[in-house]
């Protein structure tokens, strides 16, 4: 059934482009008013909105951040009260976490990922849509517990049996195991429709091997989090089920063991820092290339690093576990495999590194963030291999030594990168430019705040201090440095309203960017800037790596897509070769309602056990009506179809 | 910079086991260091060198067609030392490691003792197979110097963690299970131990005392414990165990030798002989023990401890039994 659907050709054979752009405004475009709103199947407009919640959320868990850093600026202070501090750490540790890192960085796959590889939109684009509606629900019933004063108050590792029922009486580990559920759901639908739109809807010509360095990124990010997430799925469903219906998975009275919690969360907690962490590797890649007018180094070693960080991700849970007394022989494997995970993070710095060296850097303000990361990173891969050695762990693990550790890797491993990331895109998503003198000022602020603040925690933790204590004594010697983190908290906050700051300018009155403001290496640059709802009039054909940079004038274009209905092209997985035409689906209003009916299954489910089978039917209706075909337009594709054999 | 709490840093070693931890930091860091300032000057090399026309062509190209084969046989050797630096890494944790999780040596001369985590307190006991030698006590462990110390560890409640960083690492007390950590301390001294897991609201003040004496100082110190509390000589203090047998205090405590044995919070029979109150929270004074009884929910709020309403003759009383209790 196929028609030829590549014709090479100089743009005076191709159909006539105003034309083309008409029919596709015409069939592509998103209805009106908030019922268009809501219905909307754009990868865009999804991940845009999963971009601006996110970013919320971290503003959110920021400021729970700030709280504490005012409770501990002083020794024995009285601004909050232990549960209150309890509170608030768990809740900044989990907005970090569920509601801002991982979907930030699936977001800006959604957005990117399908414009990188020359798709018109992602592979199950409703579901997109409710993946979306899951997880605002998930976060507004976090902060909503929060407001009214019950939030989780267990730590975002919410360890047995203290979030047992007979420790955490009341809501509150409820509300984190939904919390958790809502956030898994949505990860799992964006990694599966990364997974799908990579596999299947790339532009004829980019082969597996000429897939961009941020799509592979994207692809290991949503394999890790197919595998790790069912784990904390199963978890938090074991939690809820000890607690609402005294089952006793945890229970070691009963013959259940806290040990299992353990090993199912930090099976995905492990991972999850590598579903973080490697979309940053992605991000910087981009910039790098871009920047330096230089296609990365070693392609090839590139992609194994990130396909091998995947696969050691799932072996080093254990080391957060080694206090537990774990017997010797399996220590000293989470040992060895902890310390192999820093080869192929260091052969990514190195090959970046070359890069540079046989580049012409541009210092705009993504690359001084792509350059931070190394700068921040290697300090916290560092004290990560320090602390993957059981004897100084036990010394370390649970102090202000970790959390020093992980702020430098998720914040300079992830956060700058997202940074700069945000810089470079930010002219895509918007049309517009953000400046770049208040981002080199915002960029210092930063970079001098998270130095201020974590720096000193290295040294905290090892002369004792504790993590999660909402006070320490007098005696203990810790004030100074930790009224030093505190002022580094002030300096970030502060950065990050210029950054809000330097974004409200630009929404308003930026300069317009064009289509490629930086002379992009990648396809996202052919598109215009922000991208139509079907990001190219015609699919480009990749002609080699550097998609754009290796793009001749004369290059092909796909044709021979309908243009009076959504269809998208489907290509082969390694070759992309044309395979077929999908008919994509049309805007639909039964995601969000599904969404909501899934927000009473699981919000209802922290109160009674009836919440399941209520919510359950409650959901079938849209699911089913989601799935209802469409007589109308089946009839159309039949005509159709019997039109082009005749 | 210490007072009263005790000496409480994995920097300041009083022991073999945290000296050995501390030696391997000395080269973790070290280590560190070098490849740091190594990758960092690599960088800022590559983003400051100066470029010939040539290469500052800002014609797109792949990064590999313009570099020559030295950089690609830099970044290989950079890639064989990071894994030989790993490799000597493994090998110097494992031969860390090893003596650290042995058993001590000489090891039947080891003083075993049973510590039991509690929300927000740790239950110290001394066992022996004759009752009358065993000793219970809270929150300050005494241990003679210069002898190997394997303490058993479990919980009645939540995970909690025992770690005394300036003697040895951390060991989860996880409940249903046994696990234990064994140190020595070498120099006389008071260590300052803390709860190393998250516990709930008073995670935070859950320390405990380790306190190295010299060994007859230490079987003393053992002989004072065994005994039951006396009956006290004064009046006042006389009345003051008639107010603690009147008022909530019996439904929690011990004191042996009275009415008292209720086990849900620490053991009082030799109170005063302990140099902290509220799990290393206070000072063991007359007037922090007074606000501690009075008000403890506003010291460490959470805390299974009730706020008790006591005339002030009553505790005037109290407090003097309670310092009676050597």
């Amino acid at each position: 059934m196929t028609t030829q659907a590549v014709r090479p050709g100089s743009t005076a054979t191709a159909p006539d482009e105003a034309e083309v752009r008409a029919a596709l405004d015409a069939s592509w475009g998103r209805p009106v008013g908030l019922l268009g709103w809501i219905s909307t199947v754009d990868h865009k407009d999804v991940a845009r909105r999963y971009l601006v919640t996110a970013f919320v959320f971290f503003i959110l868990g920021g400021l729970d951040a700030a709280l504490m850093r005012i409770q501990l600026a002083r020794p024995e202070n009285r601004f909050l009260t232990p549960d209150q501090y309890n509170q608030l750490f768990t809740v900044h540790g989990t907005t970090m976490m569920f509601l801002f890192a991982v979907p930030v960085m699936t977001a800006m796959g959604l957005y990117f990922v399908p414009l990188m590889i020359g798709a018109r939109n992602v592979s199950f684009p409703r579901l997109n849509n409710y993946g979306y509606w899951v997880y605002l629900i998930g976060g507004v019933l976090l902060y909503v517990s929060l407001f009214v004063n019950s939030a989780p108050d267990t730590g975002w590792f919410s360890y047995v049996p203290l979030a047992g029922p007979g420790y955490t009486p009341g809501k509150r580990a409820d509300i984190y195991a939904q919390t958790v559920t809502f956030t898994e759901i949505s990860a799992l639908i964006t990694a599966v429709e990364i997974i799908v739109t990579v596999f299947k809807h790339r532009a004829p010509g980019m082969t597996l091997n000429r897939i961009p360095l941020f799509v592979w990124a994207m692809l290991v990010t949503s394999f890790m989090i197919l595998f790790a997430m069912p784990w904390v799925a199963t978890a938090s469903l074991f939690l809820a089920a000890d607690r609402l219906i005294a089952t006793h998975f945890f229970n070691p009275a009963e013959g259940g063991d806290p040990m299992l919690w353990q090993h199912l969360f930090w099976f995905f907690g492990h991972p999850e820092v590598y579903i973080i962490f490697i979309p940053a590797l992605g991000m910087i890649s981009s910039i790098l290339a871009t920047f330096t007018r230089r296609e990365v180094f070693g392609y090839p070693v590139m992609v194994l690093s990130l396909v091998a960080t995947g696969f050691l991700g799932f072996g080093l849970w254990v080391h957060h576990m080694f206090a537990t007394g774990i017997p010797q022989l399996g220590q000293s494997y989470f040992t060895a495999a902890s310390a192999m995970i820093a080869i192929p993070s260091g052969v990514q710095i190195f090959c970046w590194i070359a890069t540079l060296w046989v580049g012409r850097p541009r210092w705009t303000v993504p690359m001084l963030y792509a350059t931070a990361f190394v700068v921040l990173f290697l300090i916290g891969g560092l004290s990560g291999v320090m602390v993957a050695s059981v004897p100084f762990d036990l010394q370390v693990h649970d102090t202000y030594f970790v959390v020093a550790h992980l702020h430098y890797v998720l914040l300079g491993g992830a956060v700058f990168p997202l940074f700069g990331a945000f810089y470079y895109w930010f002219p895509k998503i918007t049309g517009r430019m953000l400046d770049e003198r208040l981002g080199r000022w915002q960029f210092g602020l930063f970079f001098a705040g998270v130095n201020l603040t974590f720096f000193p925690m290295h040294y905290l933790g090892l002369h004792g201090m504790p993590r999660r204590v909402y006070t320490y004594l007098l005696e203990s010697g810790w004030g100074d440095l930790n009224l030093l983190a505190t002022a580094g908290a002030v300096t970030i906050a502060a950065s990050v309203l210029l950054f809000i700051l330097n974004v409200v300018r630009a929404l308003r009155a930026g300069p317009l960017a064009g289509n490629d403001p930086w002379g992009g290496e990648t396809l996202e640059w052919l598109a215009e800037s922000p991208p139509r709802p079907y990001n190219f009039a015609f699919q480009p054909v990749v002609q080699g790596r550097a998609a754009l940079w290796s793009r001749t004038p004369d290059a092909p274009v796909v044709v021979g897509l309908r243009t009076d209905m959504r269809e998208v092209l489907v290509t082969t997985v390694m070759d992309a070769a044309p395979d077929n035409r999908h008919r994509h689906p049309d805007p639909d209003r039964m995601p969000f309602v599904a969404a909501l009916a899934t927000g009473v299954l699981f919000i209802s489910l922290v109160f009674t056990p009836w919440g399941l089978p209520v919510g359950a039917l409650l959901l079938a209706v849209p699911m089913i009506l989601w799935g209802w075909p469409n007589e109308e337009d089946n009839e159309k594709q039949r005509r159709q179809e019997r039109e082009t054999v005749t | 910079m210490i007072e009263w709490s005790g000496l409480h840093s994995a920097l300041d070693p009083f022991g073999p086991q945290a000296a050995r931890v501390h030696g391997l930091w000395r080269f973790l860091w070290i280590v560190s260091l070098a490849v740091y300032v190594l990758v960092i000057a690599a960088l800022a090399w590559a983003a400051l060198r100066r470029r010939t026309p040539a290469e500052a062509d800002p014609t797109p190209r792949p990064a590999a067609e313009v570099a020559g084969p030295a950089l690609r046989t830099t970044i290989v050797g950079a890639t064989v030392a990071t894994v030989l630096i790993l490799f000597v890494f493994l090998v110097v944790d494992l031969a860390t490691g090893r003596p650290l999780t042995a058993a001590p040596r000489g090891g039947r001369g080891a003083l075993e003792i049973e510590v039991t985590g509690h929300q927000w307190w740790w239950q110290v006991e001394y066992p022996s197979s004759r009752p009358d030698l065993r000793v219970v006590t809270a929150n300050e462990i005494h241990v003679p110097t210069g002898r190997p110390v394997v303490v058993t560890l479990t919980s009645t409640d939540v995970i909690h963690s025992f770690w005394p960083p300036s003697l040895v690492g951390k060991r989860d007390m996880i409940p249903g299970e046994k696990t234990s950590v064994w140190f020595q301390a070498d120099t006389p001294g008071v260590y300052r131990g803390q709860c190393a897991e998250f516990c709930g609201y008073q995670h935070a003040k859950m320390a405990f005392q380790i306190v190295a004496e010299p060994a007859e100082q230490f079987e003393r110190w053992m002989a004072r414990q065994r005994d039951s509390a006396r009956t006290p000589a004064d009046s006042l203090a006389l009345r003051g165990q008639e107010v603690f047998l009147a008022t909530s205090c019996v439904m929690c405590h011990t004191v042996r030798g009275t009415p008292a044995g209720s086990r849900i919070g620490p053991d009082l029979t030799h109170l005063a002989s302990r140099r902290t109150i509220a799990a290393g929270s206070l000072p063991n004074t007359r007037g922090a023990l007074a606000g501690w009884i009075v008000d403890p929910q506003s010291i460490k709020p959470g805390t299974r401890m009730p706020s008790n309403q006591i005339e002030p003759d009553d505790l005037q009383a109290l407090l003097a039994y309670l310092e009676s209790l050597k």
